[in-house]
């Protein structure tokens, strides 16, 4: 090892006591951190990254036990006092939380809170810590930062919030930095401008930092190593392109086989892994990952595997890969010169995985396809025609929605009006899914909420299934709701939790008058064509996993045997290796039932891989729309070329090719969005046009039109020119 | 595992299937003070229930040769000035306290709960007329109002006294329960049950309110307390419970000047009073904690 | 906004004048002050009680929308109509509320500060001894009827006299009549009387308070945000008090708001229980004195005050709470 490392973490264990019994959050995790370099950890909810860094800052709840050890520059951490460990916290470690909403305290300004974070360990006026935090909020590229540091959080969009963290830890210019999900919360075009403003970060103050994700795109393009975390350990360590390219791991070769690639062409079905992560109270014996993995053997129940180095790693195609030269000004740009002195790249037992048959794999050269198997297509329930020639199952012409805009919490009034939808246009036609994809406030999901309401819209017409809900009576919309159901996002909270599944499948049935003999038969057939026992009708929600109970909405939805279903987001709270077989069930009955979705998503990756036609919106309309190929290969928009630019891909190499592009600012309030073409305030080829181009933009909006030569691909841009950016 | 109808094996872990009231009950058991508690409430409502039929006295019974005796012989917690036996206006004073408590709270927390819900989940012109009626009620002053009706339910039952306690206690509740409706109605198994066509009644009996049972529950017992002390209070200034009837209220009211030369006729049923109270206050603190998923379960 | 402020002052500006209304008309049909009269031996000629309840607009002879007009009509001046003793309204009001404030003022103000104290103490040390000590008071006294608590205080006041041989505690009025109250003696005697029921208000404020401020604490004890000051470097104790303490009174608003508006109010059963004066006697005596216009005053007085509390809440939450100022 060329380098002493900084932080040294050996055999940590995390258990708290609770009802159920001592939950073992972490088991055992070690690991070092050298000066200067970006090590990602990565795991599911539950798999205890997150504990792990909290145990090393002494931050969980006191009933939390703590053994093992972490060493900062040889300095323990575990079990010294609050009064010491506030002397390193802030100052040597600090730490960037998840959420960063409640992550500040709302009551004091954001520059109070920085200057707070200076004034801990530096004996300076508070004058002077005060110009520090606006020269700190300047850094992390804050407008205006001497007017916003008197703000308040809530004054702050996520983004803006996160930047703010940002500032806060690097305040004292730490050792090393802890960024806890930084850009779970966030939006993908934020995402990419916060995953920015941590590099520079990281080159100012020469931190370390340790980053923790269950996003495996986000850390192929910024860390130099990674450890992937299940069932509270480490299950594979290496460097970033080992560990993505030649995972010895099956839990890792499973997770990156699952994910959908937004780059991806040709559509394969994704090989889920089944089952879910065990409870942390009652670990299965032996190795944690085994009632899940494919490849188990006697051995596997026997005992825990140990993490180990691969043998025979390091071979001559493997050396090649690794000593790939970096792209000048490449993401790893700091990482060279911290480690500048010596060859950089680790020594071959830096590769380890904790599974009996890593060898095996290594020599075999295993692939996921190789171990876990991808369910074949279904075949069609009968042959569409041409897409002009099927009926059209839901239509939306002009669709405007507008909110009263309110203001005060104490003196609450009027103050003016937002239209969160203004003017959206889009059809489904039989068997096809559209993807409607926007970030948070595009009004994505205020337009499925007037598609299911079934009202007269303010303006503009609902069509479902030839129907205009405009002259629907109370009966007609009754009666429409059996062909128009809905699945939503969180599967906790979509369910009554006070309901048995028997229960909740049954009330959709009763409700439109099934007869009692019937409705029970009727649950049974459901629970089946979801993939879940019978025999489950009298659990409880709570008894069953995320992905479980996401298959238990997706037969409620379909109980009344609909013709469309609309999905709100019906991944995005899933864990990543649950996803793909929610992904594929949902695949498999569109075919089977002959559905049509209409499939509301941010997760870009996820949408190319199912849907067919793609529509994009932004502040309340839909500024580019055609087939998925077309869209995502060939965008003419610029607000969808920086949103697939800014969609972290799995595979480290082209993360470093990718140049990507970093939208200015955060989306403009809807109540007063920019006059013209609503995305020219951030728009990156806005500054490069001619003035009377700009003008136009200023001035007219650009309505949706063909104008790549494609027919059916439209654009809303007067200047649009296609470009590739996956 | 390749099969597309394969099944999703096992749900998660060993806790399966146990229900949440059962979850709730086994915390609550769990709490020691709690279940002293509620085994207070429970001897105290027997003993008073039973004592016609253990004591040698009844409460309208006057004892010729014993005024103001202290506590002993065949009266327990001695006598008044009248010759009336403390021990059995005591457990008299205490079956109607327990009774008013109990009945009251019942009402008071339905009431919250139906109007709470309706206004939360309709809005319009629904929520703008509740919300009216409850700010007026807070605005009217709850003791005044009684005091002034209080002659006229004299020689009527006591049950119109209950009713009015009720009336003024459920507001607050409202509120709160209005506010969690307004949550609960953006949910989304709500939206779920809407968008199947679910009338709105339905919705609020079988999803909302359900859901805030813990809430409810807690309020009742809470109610029960705030009943019982809002009956003393009244009965104190003689707003309350009217004689002949007597309540822990009236009999504190009555015997407060004693406190000093003739203690037994004020602290036996001072005393018992703070005793029920705090025991329905225990219950009530346990039940919090049990319904609530973040205490860590250390009684 | 103008118009907003005024539909709002309106609005409670009806809900005040209905519940006067509401109470004037249960009190003038439900209460009997002839029965005042007719109970003295002898009566007196029913001419001359018919006479003096005209006089009062107590008449229950005259219809009672005619009584409301006279009563709503003076109300209108300003004037609230006389006593059954014949006495002001007004003057009998603006004499009490200043007694009930000083009887209430100073138990609230050290109750008030020692229950957030004790409460954010308790929160801090949670399931140490001094919490659990806490925790245990608050809930017995919240579990004592206020009156019990009285006789408790008065009682032990009594003892500790007799104990001493000398009388160093007054257990009635708010001062001993004929003393001049600016001089030393006077002031020192009306501190005397006023020991015991301050320590009876503050003890049920402490265990108010500590309660509510224990459970606001602990709601705010595993917030991301204390999480992120103790990361800056922040000790432990050190964020619990600058930015758990600070976030922790948001709530407890209401409460002060309430409390401090309600000063005038008094306390009814300490002032009963000590032969105080103030409001919270005038409440009870104005029902059993069959005092119809007393009654209407009470509730105009106090349904303002709790419209005051109401708008006072408001504030004390927009100068907490920095996301609510508009």
């Amino acid at each position: 090892m060329p380098q002493e490392p900084l932080l040294s973490v050996s055999n940590l264990s995390v258990s708290f006591r609770s009802e159920s019994g001592l939950v073992r959050a972490v088991r055992g995790v070690s690991y070092d951190v050298r000066p200067g370099e970006l090590l990602g950890i990565v795991g599911e909810s539950g798999s205890g990254k997150s504990v792990s860094s909290l145990a090393i800052m002494n931050l969980l709840p006191g009933h939390a036990q703590v053994s093992g050890s972490a060493r900062l520059n040889g300095q323990e951490l575990i079990g010294r006092s609050d009064e010491e460990l506030s002397a390193i916290r802030g100052k040597q470690i600090a730490m960037v939380f998840q959420d960063p909403l409640s992550a500040l305290t709302p009551v004091y300004t954001v520059g109070e809170q920085i200057a707070e974070a200076v004034l801990v360990h530096e004996q300076v006026s508070k004058a002077a810590a005060k110009d520090r935090a606006v020269q700190l909020l300047e850094l992390v590229g804050i407008p205006n930062a001497t007017q916003r540091a008197s703000a308040f959080p809530h004054e702050f969009s996520g983004g803006m919030r996160q930047r703010v963290m940002i500032a806060m830890a690097i305040a004292n210019a730490p050792a090393l930095i802890i960024a806890d999900e930084p850009t779970t919360a966030l939006d993908v075009t934020i995402q990419a401008q916060i995953l920015d403003v941590l590099q520079t970060a990281r080159k100012v103050t020469g931190a370390a930092i340790v980053l923790i994700t269950h996003d495996l795109g986000v850390i192929a393009g910024v860390a130099d190593r990674v450890a992937v975390m299940y069932a509270g350990t480490i299950v594979e360590t290496g460097t970033v392109d080992e560990l993505f390219y030649t995972p010895r791991m099956p839990y890792t070769l499973g997770l990156l086989g699952s994910i959908p690639r937004a780059d991806a062409g040709a559509r394969q079905p994704l090989t889920p892994i089944e089952g879910t992560p065990p409870s942390m109270v009652a670990l299965p014996s032996g190795c944690p990952f085994r009632p899940r993995c494919p490849m188990r053997q006697d051995v596997c129940a026997e005992r825990e595997p140990e993490l180990l180095p691969i043998e025979g790693d390091g071979g001559p195609d493997a050396r090649s890969v690794r000593l790939q030269p970096d792209p000048p000004g490449g993401p790893e740009g700091p990482q060279l010169q911290a480690g500048a002195t010596n060859d950089q790249r680790p020594t071959t037992n830096d590769h380890r995985a904790s599974c009996h048959f890593r060898d095996d794999i290594e020599r075999r050269g295993l692939t996921s396809r190789d171990i876990f198997v991808a369910p074949a297509p279904t075949e069609l329930a009968r042959v569409l025609g041409a897409r002009e020639t099927r009926p059209t199952m839901l239509a939306v012409r002009d669709l405007v929605k507008a909110y009263p805009l309110m203001k005060g919490a104490v003196l609450r009034r009027k103050v003016g009006e937002v239209r969160a939808v203004d003017g959206v246009s889009f059809d489904i036609r039989e068997g096809e899914t559209l993807g409607l994809v926007g970030e948070s406030g595009c009004g994505k999901t205020t337009t499925i909420m007037e598609i299911l309401n079934l009202e007269k819209p303010l303006s503009g017409s609902i069509q479902v299934l030839g129907k205009d809900t405009a002259s629907m009576t109370r009966a007609d919309r009754f009666a429409i709701r059996r062909d128009l159901q809905v699945v939503f996002q969180d599967p906790m909270a979509s369910l009554d939790p006070r309901l048995p599944i028997g229960d909740i499948l049954a009330e959709p049935l009763r409700a439109h008058g099934v007869p009692d003999a019937q409705v029970s038969r009727r649950i049974r057939e459901l629970l089946q064509l979801v993939g879940l026992q019978p025999e489950h009708v009298n659990r409880y929600p709570q008894a069953f996993s995320g992905g479980q109970r996401q298959r238990v909405g997706i037969a409620r939805a379909l109980a009344l045997e609909p013709k469309v279903l609309v999905l709100d987001e019906p991944v995005s709270a899933l864990d990543v290796s649950v996803r793909a077989g929610v992904i594929n069930l949902l695949e498999r009955l569109r075919a089977q039932l002959g559905l049509s979705y209409l499939f509301v998503a941010h997760d870009l990756a996820v949408v190319r891989h199912i849907a067919d036609r793609i529509a994009v919106m932004y502040l309340g309309r839909i500024i580019e729309t055609g087939t998925v190929d077309e869209v995502f290969d060939a965008p003419a928009h610029p607000y969808t070329q920086a949103l697939l630019s800014a969609i972290p891909l799995p595979d480290p190499r082209k993360e470093r090719q990718r140049v990507r592009i970093v939208l200015k600012g955060d989306l403009p309030s809807p109540a007063n969005p920019p006059s013209g073409c609503r995305f020219r305030t951030r728009c990156q080829t806005f500054g490069a046009l001619t003035e009377a181009q700009r003008q136009t933009c200023i001035n007219e909006p650009p309505a949706l039109a063909p104008r790549t030569g494609s027919a059916d691909h439209l654009d809303a841009c007067h200047w649009a020119t296609v470009e590739t950016v996956l | 595992m390749a099969n597309t109808a394969s099944t999703v094996p096992g749900a998660a872990g060993p806790e399966e299937a146990s229900s949440r009231l059962q979850l709730v009950w086994r915390r609550f058991l769990r709490q020691r003070l709690a279940l002293f508690g509620l085994a207070i409430v429970v001897l105290l409502f027997a003993v008073a229930y039973l004592s016609p039929y253990i004591s040698l006295w009844q409460y309208t019974q006057l004892d010729f040769n014993a005024f103001l005796e202290p506590p002993g012989g065949s009266h327990w917690f001695g006598t008044t000035q009248n010759g009336f036996d403390v021990f059995a206006l005591t457990m008299r004073g205490m079956q109607k306290s327990l009774v008013i408590g109990l009945l009251g709270a019942l009402m008071a927390t339905a009431l919250a709960a139906t109007i709470g819900a309706f206004a939360g989940y309709f809005g319009g012109v629904v929520n703008t007329a509740l919300l009216t009626v409850i700010d007026l009620l807070m605005v009217l002053p709850a003791f005044l109002i009684i005091a002034i009706l209080s002659p006229s339910f004299r020689g009527h039952t006591w049950l119109i006294f209950v009713v009015l306690l009720a009336a003024f206690q459920w507001m607050v509740t409202a509120r709160i329960v209005r506010g969690m409706t307004l949550s609960l109605r953006e949910r989304e198994f709500v939206q779920a049950a809407r968008f199947m066509g679910v009338p709105g009644w339905r919705i609020i009996f079988r999803h909302i309110l359900p859901n805030m049972a813990s809430l409810l529950i807690i309020d009742a017992t809470i109610n029960v307390s705030s009943l019982i002390l809002a009956e003393v209070g009244l009965s104190f200034f003689g707003f309350g419970v009217q004689p002949p009837d007597v309540s822990l209220g009236t009999l504190i009211g009555d015997y407060a000047g004693a406190a000093l030369t003739f203690p037994w006729e004020f602290y036996f049923p001072a005393g018992l009073l703070v005793v029920l109270v705090l025991a329905i206050n225990l219950v009530g603190d346990g039940l919090r904690d049990a319904f609530d998923p973040n205490t860590q379960g250390r009684a | 906004m103008a118009g907003f402020l005024l539909r709002r002052l309106l609005y409670l500006v009806c809900l005040v004048v209905i519940a006067t209304s509401a109470s004037y008309f249960l009190a003038a049909t439900q209460l009997n002050p002839r029965a005042r009269y007719e109970g003295r031996n002898p009566p007196p000629p029913s001419a001359v009680v018919d006479a003096t309840l005209d006089q009062l607009n107590m008449n229950d002879k005259v219809p009672v929308l005619t009584r409301y007009q006279r009563w709503a009509g003076d109300l209108l001046r300003g004037n609230l109509g006389r006593t059954i003793d014949n006495q002001p309204v007004n003057d009998e009001i603006g004499r009490r509320m200043w007694v009930s404030l000083r009887l209430v003022l100073i138990g609230a103000l050290v109750g008030t500060f020692l229950g957030v104290a004790a409460g954010a103490y308790g929160a801090v040390t949670q399931y140490q001894l001094s919490d659990r000590l806490l925790t245990v008071f608050s809930f017995v006294t919240l579990s004592i009827p206020a009156v019990v608590l009285g006789v408790l205080f008065k009682n032990a006041g009594i003892g500790i006299n007799n104990l001493l041989g000398f009388r160093l505690l007054y257990t009635t009025g708010e001062m001993t009549p004929g003393l001049d109250p600016w001089t030393v003696t006077g002031l020192l005697n009306r501190t005397a009387h006023l020991v015991l029921p301050s320590l009876v208000l503050i003890v049920i404020a402490v265990a108010f308070y500590g309660r509510y401020q224990r459970n606001a604490m602990l709601d705010v004890l595993g917030s991301d945000f204390l999480r992120t000051a103790r990361a800056k470097g922040l000790s432990r104790t050190r964020a619990l008090i600058k930015h758990g303490l600070r976030t922790a009174l948001i709530p407890m608003a209401t409460f002060f708001a309430y409390e401090f508006a309600l000063l005038f109010v008094g306390a009814t059963f300490t002032e009963r229980l000590f032969g105080w004066h103030g409001m919270g006697e005038y409440f009870v005596n104005s029902v059993t004195k069959n005092d119809v216009n007393s009654v209407a005053g009470v509730t105009l007085f106090v349904g303002v005050l709790v419209l005051i509390a109401g708008f006072l809440s408001d504030l004390a939450y927009a100068a907490l709470d920095p996301r609510v100022r508009v």
